[in-house]
């Protein structure tokens, strides 16, 4: 008998044994060809299986990632796939997951790490803080950390409380951390492939409500976008995308609010008003360019956001577009975001998020009579 | 300064190991699972606090907790490095009061733990230190005067913890347990032999990083020693007002992995406990705790003041139980320390306090871009730009400077 636990027989092997076995089952599961109703889901979970393959040192690690997949069964198959070794179960305890992944990326691995919903991230906050986003700077650019931590974040599922945090606001006050949430599917391969890519800790926040979302995209072409990108080494980090083209106010929003604020220039556009959308994509780095450019040529702006308004990532974007933008500005720069209060119970939460009334209600409000 | 002693050749890692420690121990002295992984019943001391080599049967071993003692060198190497690192702790504190140093948290009185912490390890392995443990980080070959970055104030840290495979010294309590427990990870995944020495105090163990630490390289198995100095007190508060547990070395049980506590100022018994966890873990047995009972003689740190919460007669008491007066003695008395080689290393230890003085005296230069030079691999936009906005801010001041002249 042996003083401790022990993994499984697999856990005497090495890590390149599993990178072959996997290469090997990957092969045997092509997707069809070109673009396919695909989920944002099945994109991030393929993401890490592209960026597992490619290369030994990332590794999955959290609660339920192993066997079940997660509770949201976006690591589906990948133990089955990498084996016990790359893709494994923790003690539930997050500070312990985020702390050993600290360890092991300041020795080779570049782990992809899942805080199993956003409020329980919270127990990893000083890991986070003092050490995720300040080990580059405090040694002086000697130990790089090459660490990605999803969370899945935000509203609109009907979640109980400690369900449905819109953290981002944390990560993105802290200096030293990166901040991606996508809003696409295809930007749920693109995003998380780069941020397993990048040499500083990413925080991914993945909207759980768009996680069944589909669009038509052809994954092979992504993936072969990306190899493209490495090699010609672009990435799309700090780049917003214009979600829907515009000329007459700019919405801008990231992540569960992309989708809101689409509807709502759609709905727009109906009574002949012509709404362009920023899709923030990467809040740190935030591309200031972008977002300026459009509210130049717009002059109104309404920011949208789950998150609470008050000293948030929101607040920020006004800010920005405040300094940037003053002169070519015909009225104040609106916000429509979550209510100052703890996130709501199920039967409130419709009440609490912004909705595309709410988005046209603040468009009407951009003094356009003036 | 050299760095370990010198150990037996690497065995060739957990995968070949056949012999189950436990189950050995288990079968060897029919004793139970559990007391194996329970500390003996008497703190392990083969060095009494006069310098004499206790008789066995009094060392505190028992059947499954037996310890050789370490070889001559290894004990003269440890010797000359608890002078070193006397010597190291006294001129800091020195320099912290002539205004040359920001702070500066000594391990006098802890000499034995941070020398026994350093020399247990092999060259490949990984130490994780805490900020009071800076004369373990110079043991393990850092520079003396890299090692006092954090407390000069021009960094935070100042040795690449790649190069000597230190970790840098932490500040947040027991945050770095799990540091050490992620690096041992890795190694054990990549089929490396690696053991990583994690270390924390006697207050840190009521954080929750402790807990986590110890569960995670338990259930993972890792090749991870925690050694906790246990000094007494967490700033003013004793360690009653942490834990009521028999010893601290007894929670080691309740993760599943083997416990130990030694006289933490008894250099010889350090040595053989450590580097028969070290062994053990090489080998494969999983995670150990090792506490050393010890003691900070002096205050927490300058801002401190220790006579607020402590009587003077307790001081006395572990005055009496120095654990580099005792070490002379003892190998004095063994024959294996003469005058000649005692003033060597005296002299060993006041070049290494002459560099601190000179190095720490040194008006050291800062420039003002490493503010923004490495908060990432690769810099936002909004970084550059701040970047830019400062070096304006200067230039245009240095420009008013001149001008004025």
């Amino acid at each position: 008998m042996s003083p401790t636990v022990t993994t499984s027989s697999e856990a005497n092997g090495n890590v390149s044994a599993a990178t072959a076995r996997a290469a090997a089952s990957a092969a045997a599961t092509a997707e069809a060809e070109g673009p396919q109703p695909v989920t944002m889901a099945k994109a991030l979970n393929t993401a890490m299986a592209d960026a597992m393959q490619a290369d030994p040192s990332v590794l999955v690690f959290g609660e339920d990632v192993g066997m079940l997949g997660g509770v949201f069964r976006i690591t589906d198959g990948l133990t089955k796939t990498f084996g016990e070794q790359r893709c494994f179960d923790t003690p539930l305890a997050e500070s312990g997951i985020v702390g050993m992944a600290v360890g092991m990326a300041m020795n080779g691995m570049r782990p992809v790490i899942e805080m199993q919903f956003d409020a329980f991230a919270y127990p990893a906050f000083e890991q986070i803080v003092s050490h995720v986003a300040k080990m580059h700077n405090r040694t002086k650019g000697a130990l790089k950390l090459p660490l990605v931590i999803r969370v899945p974040y935000a509203g609109g599922i009907g979640g109980v409380e400690h369900h449905c945090d819109s953290s981002e606001s944390y990560y993105a006050h802290t200096a030293g951390l990166k901040v991606f949430t996508p809003a696409t599917v295809a930007d749920g391969y693109r995003m998380l492939r780069e941020a397993i890519d990048s040499d500083d800790p990413v925080m991914f926040m993945e909207p759980k409500k768009l996680y069944w979302s589909k669009d038509m995209v052809d994954l092979e072409e992504l993936r072969e976008q990306h190899s493209a990108n490495v090699a010609a080494g672009t990435s799309s980090e700090g780049r917003a995308a214009v979600a829907r083209p515009g000329t007459d106010a700019t919405l801008i929003a990231y992540g569960p609010s992309v989708p809101t604020a689409l509807a709502a220039a759609a709905a727009a556009a109906e009574e002949g008003r012509s709404l362009e959308v920023i899709d923030v994509r990467t809040i740190v780095p935030f591309d200031d360019e972008t977002v300026s450019a459009s509210v130049r040529k717009t002059g109104r702006a309404v920011v949208i956001a789950e998150a609470h308004g008050f000293a948030s990532v929101s607040s920020e974007i006004v800010a920005r577009i405040q300094e940037r933008c003053f002169h070519y500005l015909a009225a104040p720069i609106r916000r429509v975001t979550g209510f100052d209060v703890p996130y709501p119970a199920p039967k409130l939460e419709h009440y609490y998020l912004p909705s595309v009334d709410r988005i046209l209600d603040a468009v009407d409000d951009l003094q356009w009579e003036d | 300064m050299t760095i370990s002693a010198n150990h037996t050749a690497h065995d060739p890692g957990p995968q070949t190991v056949n012999a189950d420690p436990v189950a050995e121990a288990v079968r060897k002295f029919g004793i139970t699972v559990e007391d194996y992984m329970l500390p003996a019943r008497h703190q392990i001391q083969m060095v009494d606090p006069g310098g004499r080599l206790k008789p066995d049967s009094e060392q505190g071993t028992e059947p499954g907790h037996e310890y050789p003692l370490p070889g001559a060198e290894e004990l003269l190497a440890a010797y000359e490095q608890l002078v070193i690192g006397r010597r190291v702790n006294d001129q800091n504190s020195a320099l912290v009061r002539q205004g040359r140093m920001a702070v500066y948290p000594s391990s006098h009185g802890q000499e034995a733990c941070q020398v026994a912490a350093a020399l247990c390890l092999s060259e490949g392995d990984w130490m994780f230190p805490t900020y009071r443990d800076s004369v373990a980080v110079m043991a393990r070959g850092v520079d003396p005067v890299q090692t006092m970055t954090l407390f000069r104030g021009d960094w935070h840290s100042g040795y690449d913890p790649m190069k000597h495979r230190v970790g840098i010294q932490c500040t947040p309590l027991t945050t770095q347990l799990l540091h050490a427990v992620g690096v041992a990870h890795a190694a054990k995944l990549r089929g490396e032999n690696t053991v990583v020495l994690a270390m924390c105090g006697d207050g840190a163990t009521s954080e929750g990083d402790f807990h986590e630490a110890l569960n995670f390289a338990a259930v993972f198995h890792l090749p991870v020693v925690f050694f906790v100095q246990n000094n007494k007190y967490a700033i003013s508060v004793p360690l009653a007002h942490q834990s009521v547990a028999p010893s601290l070395a007894h929670k080691a049980v309740g993760y599943g992995m083997a416990g130990e506590r030694v006289d933490g100022n008894d250099v010889v018994a350090l040595l053989a406990v450590l580097d028969r966890a070290v062994k053990l873990a090489r080998d494969g047995s999983g995670p150990l705790l090792v506490e050393a009972n010890t003691y900070r003689m002096q205050a927490h740190t300058n801002a401190d003041d220790a006579t607020r919460y402590r009587q003077d007669s307790e001081v006395a008491e572990w005055l009496a139980k120095d654990p580099v007066s005792r070490m002379k003695t003892y190998l004095t008395g063994r024959g294996l320390l003469d005058d000649e080689t005692d003033f060597r290393i005296a002299e060993k230890a006041e070049a290494i306090a002459t560099r601190l003085r000179d190095g720490l005296g040194e008006d050291v230069p800062v420039d003002p871009q490493d503010l923004f030079r490495h908060v990432f691999a690769s810099p936002t936009p909004q970084l550059l730009e701040q970047s830019a906005m400062l070096a304006d801010e200067l230039a245009r001041e240095e420009s008013s400077g001149e001008g004025a002249k």
